[in-house]
Order: structure tokens, then C-alpha cells, then sequence
């Protein structure tokens, strides 16, 4: 049966909390090792999507196969062959790091010299041997949420599930956990990410599908889905706001989509084609109607700005259904 | 270590009862070290009935009469043990509404594991926890002139029916851990904890309460366990003569089935729910 050359496939997956709809015909096909990014504003259904493919949640309609095994009538083969990290790490704050590996590893029905000597090789593998026989109580952010992801790892699971992994951790932490992905996914692991920070899916996903309102809205790799706004930007921006309306038909005349103001800033920016002719020409425009430019350039945009295309709204901006 | 070298145990449905064992214990485990790398936690969990202890059998115990004649602190005693047992199951509501908060429930439904393991492990850990908490009062009680005058076996059928009463609580303990949105209202059950701990036979004979109150008192769980004990340890009883008092040791065994018949269901039932 495991024939399927994708660690996930999901098909019109649908969820319901009472009449409120959580997911709503959602598709996913996620093929074997690479990160995925599964992106998404506040509410829009990443962490119920997760969980239904990490069998801790029914469905409602439609079907998910993970690991080659349907979630709905193999949950115990599928939670065999997968890890998963909720939104917060899970392990027993009171036990040590080492305690904790090794009660998961007596969980996964590993033999006890097993389960110890995983514990002591994972402990290595997300370097927090020096403070293996602390308890998890003193450990950083950071090191709860590798702690958490070792113990998603015991099994070296086919198919790992984050949701949202380094919400709440400071720069530091983030790096450090980004480092531990990319060691798994180099091992071979599929990781499917759940996140709100576009940063995060342009660091680590190779492929990103951005999900609003329970389905999914677009699906590509991040280079793709920022070509697909238009390649390059110009990006101008004033020194008064009264010059605005001036500017505007100026930029406009060189973009290939409408232009987009952002009056508190005074900038305008739009997508364009010949990057050097246009900004030549804008340059010279503005200069020749005397309005005063502070700053003009070039960028490629970012994946917040896909986002906002895509979606019509922002990210962190709380859907109202 | 590469996939291959960590073995997976199949698992077939005749070894289901092996791992709902093994799983069951390694969860208890956990919960027992907790004991032991916080071991102040006991002195917490103890200091309440302890200072009781002190309070009602010293401060307010030579104006404390018991009907029937007998030494207070001999009647007080068993109360004492009751009433830790009867609030016994608050911690167990407290550990539950922590391992789901902090996503530990979570973790362990994902895995593989026996999926009674959580709960099994639960009320073995806190069964253990619990005797020892009846050890440290038991000394306790010895050191200000508490005495069982009940043969051994009496005496370890008192503390038996004791235990019997803090384990049909689990459920009610899983329960309402399941039910409550966090820590903080976890830790508003005291205020249901304490009066089902006190309105009962736990420091007065419910004869000495108004007439309303002695009832509810006389036919509260606590009660029938606490009255069988004193009882079986030869203690002064101070019991009425209607029926459900002169029944307590029928009904020391007979309440904590009936709650575990009704709360098993419902705490499996919640569990379940999780997944909707
Ligand atoms: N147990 C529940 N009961 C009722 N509604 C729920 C429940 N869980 C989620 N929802 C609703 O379903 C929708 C999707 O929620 P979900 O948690 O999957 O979003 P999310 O993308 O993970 O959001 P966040 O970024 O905030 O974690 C939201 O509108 C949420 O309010
Ligand atoms: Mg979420």
C-alpha cells in the first residue's frame, strides 16, 4: 500500500467546531524530504489541519494518508511512523531531559537499554548533553523546544509535524531550532511546518502552501510564490505626502499592476518588468517635476507581500469568518 | 542509529494487555519520580491536615466533645485520614489539567502507546502517593497518642477502605482535570474540595449539626469511610442510630464503587472527546 511517492496527502479534508468551520476542503500533497511550510494568519486552521493528520483529531469529511497509512483507519500505524510538537512543547517539566527521553522511549516500546542509549545519542544529536540531568524546569526556550523535538524523534519517524515550533523563542532560540530541522530533514525526514512567520518558511521550507479560511490558496516554492506577484519592486518614497498624487501616475505609467500607497510612510510601490528602465525613468520624471524623493530602489518582495495578495489581509490580522 | 536498528514491536492484539501494563507503569513511574525530585511537594500536600491536626486536636480539642464520651483526638484522627483522602483528589485534577495544558496529553495520544497508559499510570501513581501520605499521618498521629486498639488485620482493612475511597476519587479527579481550562481553575476546586471534606464526620458527629446539615453530613462518602475506620481502629464512633450510620461499613465499600461505576464512563467519555 505505501506505494505513494508523498509523506502527506490530504483531500478535502473538512472540520467543524459546531457550526464554525475550521477547515474547509483542504488539500495538501507533501512529497518525501523535504520541509514544508504550511502558512497562515491567526485562526486560519494550521493547528487543526496538523492535528488531524497527526490522528489527534477526527475529521469530518475527506481523507488523509500520512506515511502511506489513512489517519482515520490506521491511526496507530500512522503515530508509529510519525513525531509531532504541538504549539508548545510537551515534556514533563520536573524530569530531567534525560528522565524525559527515556520515559518516551519506554512509551514507543523500546527495550530499557534502547531507550537509554537513544536518549543519550538524541541528547548528543540536539546538544543538550551538558544539561541532560537538569530538569527541564531550568532549561532556556530554546532548549525545551529541542528537548520536545528529540522526543518527536525517537522513533526517526518518517514524517515529523511542527506546529508554529518557535513562537515565543528569541532570536536565539529560533536559530537554534532551525538548525535542528535542517540536521533532520538532512537525515531524510519530510517536516511539515506549520507557521505564521514568513521569515521561517523562506529559511527553512523548500515548498510553502499558504492556507486562509481552512483551504489552501496557493502552493509553490517561496521563490515562485514572490515571481508570482510580479518579479521585481520599485519602491519610492517621498519627501512630503502632498507630492503623492503627483507620483503616483509617474510610477504608475512603469508598473505592470497597480501601484500601492502607503500614505504614513509616504511610499509607493509597485511590481515592474524592465527593472533598469523603469527606474531610470521614474528617477528622472520625479527630478524633472521637482518632487523631493528621500529614497528609490529596486527589491524583491517579500513573502509578507505575496501574503497580502494573496489573502487581502495581512498576516497576524485575525480572520473574522 | 539508523531506522532498521530500533525494532518496533508489532502490535498484535494479544500483547495489547502487555503494553496497556507496561505502558500503564511507565507513566506511574513518571509521576512517582515527581515525588522524589520534589520532595517538599509531600510536605505541602501533608502540611494541611497536619496543622488540622494540631489545631483541632490542641486549640479547640478540650472544648470538642464527643457523643458517647471518648478522647477527641482518638475520634479526630480517623477524620483526618478521611478528609486527606477525600481532598486526594484534587491533586490528581491538578496533574491532569497540567499534562494537558502543556500538551503532554497530546504527546502521548500521538504515539504509539497503550491509549489507557495516561490513565492507568495516573491512578497507580497517585494510589502509591497516596499510602504514603497515609504513612506520614499515621506517624503523625502516633507521635500525639493517636492508638489503633483494632487487631492488625482490622487495622489494615480500615486503611484498605481508606484507600478504596481516594481511588474511586481519581475519576472524579480526571474528570473535572479534563473539564477545567487551566491551572487556575483547577485550583478553585478547593472551594468544592473543602466543604465535601468537612460537612461529613470528618472533626463532629453529624448528630451535633442542625438537623439538615447532619444529613447531608451523615449520608456524605466521606463519612461512611471515616465512620467504618474508627470503627475497625476501635476508635470512639459517636454514631446516631439511623440507618445510614449504623450501615457505615457497608456503605464504606458500597459508595466508592457506585462513584467509580458512574465517574469511570464519564472521565473515559471526556477523554474521548479530545479527538472531536
Ligand atoms: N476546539 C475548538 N472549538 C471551537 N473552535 C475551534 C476549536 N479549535 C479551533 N477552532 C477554530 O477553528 C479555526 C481554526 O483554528 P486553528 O487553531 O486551526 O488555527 P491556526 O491557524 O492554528 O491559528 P493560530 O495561528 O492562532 O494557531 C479558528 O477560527 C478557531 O477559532
Ligand atoms: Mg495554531
Amino acid at each position: 500500500m505505501p506505494t505513494s511517492t508523498h509523506a502527506i496527502r490530504a483531500e478535502g479534508l473538512l472540520k467543524r467546531y459546531g457550526d464554525k468551520t475550521a477547515l474547509d476542503g483542504f488539500d495538501l500533497a507533501v512529497p518525501q524530504g523535504m520541509v514544508y511550510g504550511l502558512l497562515g494568519p491567526n485562526g486560519a486552521g494550521k493547528t487543526t489541519a496538523v492535528r488531524i493528520m497527526a490522528t489527534l483529531l477526527r475529521l469530518d469529511g475527506g481523507r488523509a494518508e500520512v506515511a502511506g497509512h489513512d489517519v482515520a483507519t490506521e491511526p496507530r500505524k500512522v503515530r508509529r511512523r510519525i513525531g509531532f510538537t504541538g504549539q508548545a512543547p510537551a515534556v514533563d517539566e520536573i524530569l530531567t531531559g534525560r528522565q524525559n527521553l527515556r520515559m518516551f522511549g519506554r512509551l514507543f516500546h523500546l527495550s530499557q537499554a534502547l531507550a537509554y542509549s537513544r536518549a543519550d545519542e538524541l541528547l548528543r544529536q540536539f546538544d543538550l548533553t551538558d544539561a541532560a540531568d537538569k530538569g527541564v524546569k531550568e532549561y532556556s526556550g530554546g532548549m525545551r523546544r529541542r528537548l520536545d523535538l528529540a522526543a518527536s524523534m525517537i522513533l526517526a519517524p518518517k514524517v515529523l509535524f511542527l506546529d508554529e515550533p518557535t513562537t515565543g523563542l528569541d532570536p536565539r532560540g529560533r536559530n537554534e531550532v532551525w538548525s535542528a530541522v535542517r540536521s533532520l530533514v538532512a537525515g531524510g525526514t519530510t517536516v511539515l511546518l506549520t507557521t505564521q512567520y514568513l521569515d521561517e518558511a523562506d529559511q527553512l521550507a523548500e515548498r510553502v502552501a499558504v492556507i486562509d479560511h481552512g483551504k489552501v490558496i496557493a502552493d509553490d516554492s517561496p521563490v515562485a510564490l514572490k515571481q508570482r506577484i510580479g518579479g521585481d519592486q520599485i519602491e519610492v518614497v517621498l519627501q512630503e505626502s502632498v507630492d503623492l498624487p503627483v507620483a503616483l501616475p509617474v510610477v504608475a505609467k512603469v508598473a505592470a499592476a497597480a501601484p500601492e500607497v502607503d500614505d504614513e510612510n509616504r511610499r509607493i510601490t509597485a511590481p515592474v518588468e524592465h527593472r533598469v528602465a523603469a527606474l531610470t525613468e521614474v528617477a528622472r520624471t520625479l527630478q524633472d517635476e521637482g518632487i523631493g524623493v528621500e529614497d528609490i530602489g529596486l527589491r524583491r518582495p517579500t513573502l509578507d507581500e505575496v501574503f497580502l495578495r494573496l489573502t487581502g489581509h495581512r498576516t497576524g490580522e485575525e480572520v473574522s469568518a | 542509529m539508523s531506522t532498521s536498528a530500533i525494532e518496533l514491536d508489532v502490535d498484535a492484539p494479544e500483547r495489547r494487555l502487555h503494553w496497556a501494563l507496561v505502558d500503564g507503569w511507565t507513566v506511574a513511574r513518571r509521576t512517582l519520580t515527581h515525588l522524589v525530585r520534589q520532595p517538599t511537594n509531600i510536605a505541602w500536600q501533608l502540611g494541611f491536615p497536619i496543622v488540622s491536626v494540631l489545631l483541632f486536636g490542641y486549640v479547640f480539642g478540650s472544648a470538642m466533645s464527643v457523643p458517647g464520651g471518648g478522647d477527641y483526638r482518638e475520634y479526630l484522627m480517623p477524620g483526618m485520614f478521611g478528609m486527606t483522602m477525600a481532598m486526594g483528589f484534587m491533586n490528581t485534577a491538578y496533574a491532569v489539567v497540567i499534562d494537558s495544558t502543556k500538551g503532554l496529553t497530546d504527546r502521548f495520544r500521538s504515539m504509539p502507546m497503550a491509549p489507557s497508559a495516561p490513565v492507568t499510570g495516573r491512578g497507580l501513581a497517585d494510589i502509591v502517593s497516596a499510602t504514603l501520605d497515609l504513612v506520614v499521618l499515621a506517624l503523625t498521629a502516633l507521635v500525639v497518642g493517636w492508638r489503633s486498639d483494632g487487631g492488625v488485620l482490622a487495622t489494615l482493612a480500615a486503611f484498605g477502605l481508606l484507600l478504596l475511597l481516594r481511588f474511586a476519587l481519581i475519576w472524579i479527579g480526571i474528570l473535572l482535570g479534563l473539564m477545567a481550562p487551566n491551572e487556575e481553575a483547577a485550583g478553585g476546586l478547593f472551594a468544592v474540595a473543602f466543604p465535601f471534606a468537612m460537612i461529613s464526620s470528618v472533626f463532629v458527629a453529624p448528630s451535633q449539626m442542625p438537623d439538615w446539615l447532619g444529613a447531608i453530613a451523615a449520608w456524605n462518602p466521606v463519612s461512611s469511610t471515616v465512620t467504618a475506620a474508627r470503627e475497625l481502629f476501635g476508635n470512639p464512633v459517636a454514631t446516631s442510630d439511623t440507618w445510614i450510620e449504623q450501615n457505615a461499613m457497608l456503605m464504606a465499600v458500597v459508595w466508592p464503587l457506585v462513584i467509580t461505576a458512574v465517574f469511570v464512563p464519564l472521565a473515559v467519555r471526556r477523554f474521548q472527546r479530545l479527538s472531536r
